[in-house]
């Protein structure tokens, strides 16, 4: 069998299509949308037929829709600038323990500026109760920042509660949509929030590229400084294939999502269901409310990366924690906060999967799996004696 | 990130199981990552080891270091086995990534504490 890619939380392939799509932005259409001749009012409508799609798909208009470098930069224009914004207001930010990097250490590095952060605690499943937020809300809190579904475990938060408690309260509302467009329907309108960040590689779009929505009438202070682009918030010549590539991604997903979700689904809890037949495994994140293609096990007595390299000799390639902290030695912060023994989460392993996969390629690593986790197990020092169960 | 020789021995790990009747155990705990490690060793008359088997629960770095160390310490006498480091046995691992280096105590301490576990009981 060919290598099997069960990352796609991490990244996931460029779709054809997209890439057909930025070849002559790459080529022959090299204009800066900000020229005032040909070449650049070419590239100035392709950009904007771009934003128009995005902001229709989202439920959005085109005017509330900025381009980044990516999620990581999304999410740090929305909270680093909606709180500067209302610093004259107040300085309390609520956002949760499970949050990706990307908001969790923005909101900590506030902290350092002088804001107050409260960070949420999460249940066993990893979801935020939306009573804890309204219980945290102060005369003060000018932002809420949370995920709509978590890279990690895949649990899907109430992000519309969260809105609606956000939206009586009169306090901004971000969330961090990077894994969910793609996999979840995502509209600004029904869930309520004046601030979405998404990032263009976790939906078969390109790397480097993504954008954030800023509801209209939302004061949001600009972090970089230069050129004027996109309305002076985002200064900086603009990724144009990248643009170009997402658009024809998100046009793709969303007019797939309906049957991509349904087959994932399928392929996921087989996945799960055959890994919680092996002995002493968990399914960590929510049972039910979960993306479509994550799948996070822990198996006790072994380490994940143990198993993860274990995998990758077999030609599978899944995570141990999370992309950018797999190298790092302290167990997953998203694991830890939903109160799991830290050598149970020191034992996760993801598998996210996506559009290409097939159901062979599930069997086939549901017999990788217990092989590796047998062998490793055979080897640990806690497993010792238990080997006779 | 890890060297081709730390995935050989990830792969395909020497001398890992347990051991009856062992002249010295250790047992290890890494007090960075809560991986542990368990040693046991069989040494005959003249100080030699003659046998050497682990247990690791830990990451692939930490499998690999103990499996390099007990191919190392095999037939050597106590009193040089229990010099080696754990740099040593990363570079015999052809070096190990940074933020894994510390995995590479955790079998040199399990080890050290076998011997003297051995020494002890000789008393
Ligand atoms: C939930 C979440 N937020 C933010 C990011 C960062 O996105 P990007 O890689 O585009 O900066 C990621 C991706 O790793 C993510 O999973
Ligand atoms: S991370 Fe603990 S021994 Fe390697």
């Amino acid at each position: 069998m060919d290598r099997i890619y069960m990352d796609n939380a991490a990244t996931t392939p460029l779709e054809e299509k997209a890439l057909e799509a930025m070849m002559p932005f790459l080529k022959e259409n090299y204009g800066n949308p900000s020229s005032a001749h040909t070449f650049g009012r070419e590239v100035r409508k392709a950009v904007e037929e771009t934003r128009e799609k995005m902001a229709f798909l989202l439920g959005a208009k085109p005017e509330e829709i900025y381009f980044t470098s990516g999620g990581t930069e999304a999410d740090n224009m929305a909270i680093v600038g909606a709180a500067r914004a209302l610093q004259d207001r107040g300085n309390h930010i609520i956002t949760t323990s499970v949050e990706h990097h990307a908001v969790l250490d923005t909101c900590l590095a506030l902290q350092e500026e002088g804001f107050e952060v409260t960070v949420l605690p999460v249940d066993q499943h990893g979801m935020v109760d939306p009573d804890d937020v309204r219980d945290a809300l102060q005369d003060n809190t000018i932002l809420i920042s949370v995920m709509h579904a978590n890279n990690e475990v895949g649990t899907i938060q109430p992000v519309e509660e969260i809105g609606r408690a956000a939206r009586e309260s009169n306090v901004l509302f971000h969330i961090d949509a990077v894994q969910a467009v793609g996999n979840l329907p995502v509209n600004v309108e029904t869930l309520n929030v004046d601030l979405l960040a998404l990032s263009a590689h976790k939906f078969y779009g390109p790397k480097g590229v993504g954008l954030l929505y800023v509801r209209e009438g939302t004061k949001v202070n600009r972090l970089t400084h230069g050129g004027g682009q996109e309305k002076g918030m985002r200064a900086g010549t603009e990724n144009i294939p990248g643009i170009i590539g997402m658009g024809k991604a998100m046009e793709l997903a969303y007019s797939q999502l309906e049957e991509n979700t349904r087959r994932m689904e399928s392929l996921r809890d087989r996945l799960i269901q055959g890994c919680l037949e092996m002995e002493e495994a968990k399914l960590n994140g929510h049972p039910t409310r979960r993306l479509p293609g994550n799948v996070n096990v822990s198996f006790e007595y072994i380490e994940g990366e143990a198993l993860l390299l274990s995998l990758d000799f077999k030609g599978i390639a899944a995570s141990s924690g999370s992309a950018c902290s797999s190298g790092s030695m302290n167990p997953s912060h998203v694991l830890m906060a939903t109160g799991m023994s830290e050598q149970t989460a020191r034992g996760a392993i993801r598998f996210s999967l996506g559009r290409h996969n097939t159901v062979e390629e599930i069997d086939y690593t549901l017999q990788a799996v217990k092989e590796s986790v047998d062998k490793l197990r055979s080897m640990s020092s806690l497993y010792q004696g238990k080997g006779e169960r | 990130m890890y060297s081709d020789k730390v995935m050989e021995h990830f792969n395909n790990p020497r001398n890992v199981g347990d051991m009856e009747n062992p002249d010295g155990t250790g047992e290890i705990g890494n007090v960075r990552c809560g991986d542990i490690t368990k040693v046991f060793i069989k040494v005959n008359g003249q100080g030699i080891i003659e046998d050497i088997r682990f247990r690791t629960f830990g990451c692939g770095a930490a499998i690999a270091s103990s499996s390099m160390l007990t191919e190392m310490v095999k037939g050597r006498h106590v009193e040089e086995a229990v010099k080696i480091t754990d740099i040593e046995v990363a570079d015999n691992l052809g070096g190990l990534p940074p933020q894994k280096l510390h995995c590479s105590n955790l079998a040199a301490d399990a080890l050290k504490a076998a011997i003297k576990d051995y020494q002890d009981r000789q008393k």
